[in-house]
């Protein structure tokens, strides 16, 4: 640790006093085609710029799965990238197995502190440093609805979990597909995370998904909760094993569906094809009480031998929690900045409402980080849990044996 | 001295590549056998920790259905493109016209990579987009076909694609040793009267037992390789249903985090793969000396 | 087989009956194979409102190669906007000495072992046969640190020494199943006059190996070819291979997906393959008369 301090410190000196060694950033991401892509080029484009040499290692593949057998293999052969997207408890278990590299200097500098929320910093900090930059904020718990069918049968956005359930009844009876959904793992835990948040409320959650207590993931709230997937399932069409998620967004679009259940980069798709939010879609937060779900993606930076490299790390740091590169940045991504108290005026309504959201809910501590997208949990357990909550989705396992195997999974996987 | 080298040619030709098998092969297999007794998580660690990876891996549904989908995945597997391949080659060696179109048209599938070819295969199979929609669009309104989205037929969606796949290359390999046959044997079978299925089943095929052991061993691997088919075609759904073993120790390793489960799960298949083929090549391989 | 429908016996009614039926079942399974290519074809020339419109089987309303275009030489691929071109270079570099390298090593052997029987020889096979089976998941983790430990780790020659070690057991498969059925009297007689391993090698062997040497090029180039996981694994950034482009390119975890660029990036992608496929096909039958100087 102190020698990575130390080399640290000199690297910011060496920057301070116009280094001779070009900065360099091996950079290992999965953001590898269209609108992520033209993100990261923004990144680069402005590192460069600062007179850095970028050298980019793309691996894309099911978010991120191919990504982290490349990462494991670029650390076991003794070279690994100097700046890796990876997110949420994945950094602090790269933390503890000793592979990270402090950023204390460059955030010192910068006053991260002063600009990054509480609960961002949670997640890119170990031990009290920084060892990981957040990029953005994704919010998971929405409802993408089509304005058009939901006034077929004279309905609007629901706002209660029971809402929902009657709205979806009206639009079944109607013969619309109430839910847009598609049956993989991941799509399943957002819907569970969402549902857990708004009848459990957010201690709730809390409890279940950041403690794991068993008695919360044995409890007659998850009953209930299971209950709510059951409900859902008989919403969704037949044919959902297996659809992407953006098949699911395109029956929303063409009025086939009424409402999917997805984060923010669904927005994404809406506008590609010339949607107008509040017109042709609306984006409601899902039913809970002022609650919000938080996906967020971050650099994390390993630990590197040479100036040009530590050098490259700290300038790519400092320039990844920039005003420029954050605005740039969540304009083409779709998400809203990880900085606060940025400008909304470019920003659409779906990502404004967003950002006061999220203040709100900060403060009121209903702000929570995402299950289904390894922000609060990830590998073992986020897997374990995932197991239930889609075998369940997929079969007719009761509620009570769903909450129970939960709590057994979890309990197996620590 | 020149002599005696001359005289262990074989040995020291055979031996570079005989020790790059030893060290990557059974170097890397005993690694993993060891590592699965031990604590791994993110990284390997060298610290024994006993059988408990095993008692975990037993405990997981998840390994069960894997674990029982490789016996169904890969029997039927082998067992249809072998039966495909060779009808294919038999039918394509009657001097058929179109014999060259044809054999590429067979082949392809193999040069394409399953991570786009499996969205069209996706598509096709999804009841609501694709040949279910489209034959019930054309007035055939009772056809049906939903294995994809039934959690209990799902396995055999991933059967048809690994066929399609492969049996191509089963064929070619048929064909090739079909023409490899002595002629001599088969003009002289004609003459004594022998009907044309009696010469293919009677001498033809059983000529090629060699050939049959390369496909055999060409579609073992590729059974339990499987793993971007599983990934593009289902993704393991619904639920976990159509997991195979290598996406199982590919999520515990790299995704969960587990690298000792991920460990041990790889020993089973290992272990399992040993059981079914040891005897086999044994066998294959004594029969050789004998005849 | 030349002559054998000439032959008595099958001629008549029932001829024509089971010749239609032959080339019955033939176009039935061209139709089965070809159906996810037709798939794959048509939506490369669609554009993308026109799929997301849902018809997925149907014919593009009007041939539209842009899709094509852009995944040659516009696609961004991470910070590159270059499309597949690129790639194309690195993916053979690695290859081509790769099936070499593996064929060569592959028919040697095969020759060793088959010709020679010297004492383990069975033994030795087998091992080499069982290393077909491990899992190329397992391999991934060790074969880092190996590669780590060698100095190699991130380099074309480490992926070549990869595929090389990989695809030895399938090679050596190939061509001692094949020369096993070659007379051991050939090798016999020219021992006599006096010719020595290589030179029976080079004269004899050699000469009879075209059929097994295209089907051995064949599924090493494209197992090699089509490989993502080592290819992954093992480089970085520029020096990809073209399937970890491909995967690039066609992978979003939440942006819009280009399924018209997906699809024609996939062909490109396979051209190479293909290419080989169509052109070896001629060698099967070269292969033939190969094998009937034998008999």
């Amino acid at each position: 640790m102190k020698s990575v301090l130390l080399s640290s410190a000199a690297a910011l000196f060496a920057l301070a006093s116009t280094a001779n060694a070009q900065p360099t950033a091996e950079v290992l991401h999965y953001w590898t085609s269209g609108g992520e892509a033209k993100a990261v080029q923004a990144l680069k484009k402005d590192f460069e710029a600062k007179g850095g040499k970028w050298i980019d290692a793309p691996v894309a593949g099911g978010g991120g799965d191919a990504q982290a057998a490349v990462l494991r293999a670029r650390v076991l052969s003794g070279d690994p990238p100097a700046a890796v997207q990876i997110k949420g408890v994945n950094i602090r278990d790269w933390a503890e197995a000793g592979a990270l590299a402090d950023l204390s200097a460059v955030a010192n500098k910068y006053h991260w502190d002063d600009i990054l929320p509480k609960q961002l910093q949670d997640i890119v900090k170990y031990e009290g440093h920084y060892v990981a930059v957040p990029v953005n904020v994704h919010r998971v718990d929405w409802i993408w609805a089509n304005p058009k069918v939901l006034a077929k049968v004279d309905a609007k956005v629901p706002t209660t979990w029971e809402e929902f359930n009657q709205v979806a009844e009206k639009l079944k009876a109607a013969g619309i597909i109430p839910l847009a959904h598609g049956g993989q793992p991941w799509q399943d835990g957002t819907v569970f995370e969402t549902v857990v948040l708004g009848i459990g409320g957010p201690d709730f959650y809390k409890k279940a998904f950041v403690d794991l207590d068993p008695e919360a993931l044995n409890s007659d709230t998850m009953v209930k909760v299971f209950d709510e997937m059951r409900k859902i399932r008989g919403y969704v069409d037949p044919d959902f094993p297996g659809r992407d998620w953006n098949l699911a967004t395109a029956m929303v679009m063409r009025g086939e569906a009424a409402m999917q259940i997805m984060g923010d980069w669904a927005k994404g798709e809406f506008l590609a094809a010339g949607k107008v939010p509040g017109k042709d879609f609306i984006c409601a937060s899902t039913p809970s009480d002022k609650g919000y779900i938080l996906n967020s993606d971050s650099f994390a930076m390993f630990k590197v031998k040479g100036d040009d490299l530590v050098q490259g790390q700290q300038l790519l740091a400092s320039l990844i929690l920039g005003e420029k590169f954050q605005e740039t940045f969540n304009l083409l991504k779709g998400s809203v900045p990880a900085r606060m108290g940025m400008d909304q005026s470019k920003f659409d309504s779906c990502a404004v409402k967003s950002m006061n959201d999220m203040k709100e809910t900060a403060k009121n501590g209903s702000l929570v980080g995402s299950m289904a997208h390894e922000i609060v949990q990830s590998g073992a357990v986020r897997g374990a849990i995932l197991d239930v909550v889609t075998e369940h989705f997929n079969s007719d396992m009761s509620s009570k044996e769903a909450a129970k195997k939960l709590a057994e999974n979890v309990a197996l996987a620590q | 001295m020149l002599d005696r080298l001359a005289e262990r040619l074989p040995q020291i030709v055979v031996a570079p590549s005989f020790l790059l098998i030893l060290v990557f092969v059974y170097g890397f297999i005993i690694w993993t056998g060891y590592v699965s007794f031990t604590k791994s998580k993110m990284l390997p660690v060298y610290k024994l920790d006993g059988l408990r990876q095993y008692t975990r891996l037993f405990s997981m549904d998840r390994w069960d259905v894997a674990y029982s989908n490789l016996f169904v995945f890969a029997s039927l597997f082998i067992i249809v493109a072998i039966i495909i391949g060779c009808l294919l080659a038999v039918l394509l060696d009657q001097h058929i016209r179109a014999e060259g179109a044809l054999r590429t048209i067979y082949l392809y599938p193999m040069a394409i990579s399953f991570i786009v070819t499996g969205t069209a295969w996706k598509w096709m199979l999804n009841p609501s987009l694709g040949l279910e929609a489209y034959f019930q669009s054309l007035g055939w309104e009772s056809f049906s076909f939903n294995w994809i989205v039934d959690k209990d037929m799902s396995i055999y969606v991933v059967v048809i694609a690994a066929v399609w796949q492969a049996s191509g290359f089963v064929m070619a390999l048929f064909l090739s040793a079909l023409r490899s046959v002595d002629q001599e044997i088969i003009k002289a079978a004609y003459l004594d009267g022998a009907s044309n299925t009696r010469i293919y089943m009677g001498i033809i095929l059983p000529s090629m037992r060699p050939v049959f052991l390369s496909a055999f061993v060409i579609l073992s691997h590729l059974a339990i390789k499987s793993f971007d088919l599983v990934v593009a075609l289902t993704g393991g759904g619904p639920g976990y249903a159509s997991t195979l073993p290598a996406n199982f120790m590919y999520e515990m390793t790299f995704r969960r985090n587990q690298i000792g489960i991920g460990a041990a799960s790889a020993m089973m298949m290992l272990a399992t793969v040993a059981a079914i083929m040891i005897p086999y090549l044994y066998s294959e391989l004594r029969g050789k000396k004998n005849g | 087989m030349a002559n054998r429908d000439r032959l008595p016996g099958t001629d008549g009614k029932g001829r024509y009956i089971g010749r239609f039926l032959i080339y019955l079942t033939l176009a039935v399974f061209a139709i089965w194979y070809l159906a996810p290519l037709y798939v794959v074809v048509s939506t490369s020339f669609k554009d993308l409102a026109e799929i997301r419109g849902g018809a997925l089987l149907s014919l593009p309303h009007e041939f539209n190669v842009s899709a094509w275009h852009k995944a040659w030489s516009q696609a961004c691929i991470g910070v590159e906007c270059t499309g597949l071109k690129p790639y194309f270079i690195n993916s053979i570099s690695m290859s081509v000495p790769a099936v070499l390298i593996s064929t060569f090593l592959g028919s040697i052997t095969g020759y060793a072992l088959t010709k020679y029987r010297f004492r383990g020889a069975n033994i030795i096979f087998s091992l080499m046969l069982f290393g077909c089976f491990i899992p190329f998941q397992v391999v991934i983790l060790p074969m880092a640190q190996t590669l780590g430990m060698l100095g190699i780790a991130n380099t074309v020659n480490g992926l070549i020494l990869v595929h090389v070690v990989y695809g030895l057991g399938f090679t050596t498969l190939f061509f001692r199943n094949y020369y096993v059925s070659i007379p051991d009297d050939l090798v016999k007689a020219a021992t006599i006059d006096g010719a020595g391993f290589f030179r029976i090698y080079w004269r004899i062997m050699l000469p009879l190996s075209p059929p097994i040497i295209v089907v051995t090029i064949i599924w090493q180039f494209t197992q090699i070819w089509n490989d993502f996981l080592f290819g992954a694994s093992f480089t970085t950034g520029g020096a990809q291979p073209l399937t970890v482009a491909l995967n690039n390119l066609i992978n979003t975890t939440t942006g819009v997906k280009h399924y018209n660029i997906d699809m024609a990036a996939a062909l490109i992608a396979a051209a190479p393959t293909l290419f080989v496929y169509i052109v070896a096909g001629r060698y099967f039958v070269r292969g033939l008369t190969a094998g009937s100087v034998k008999g």
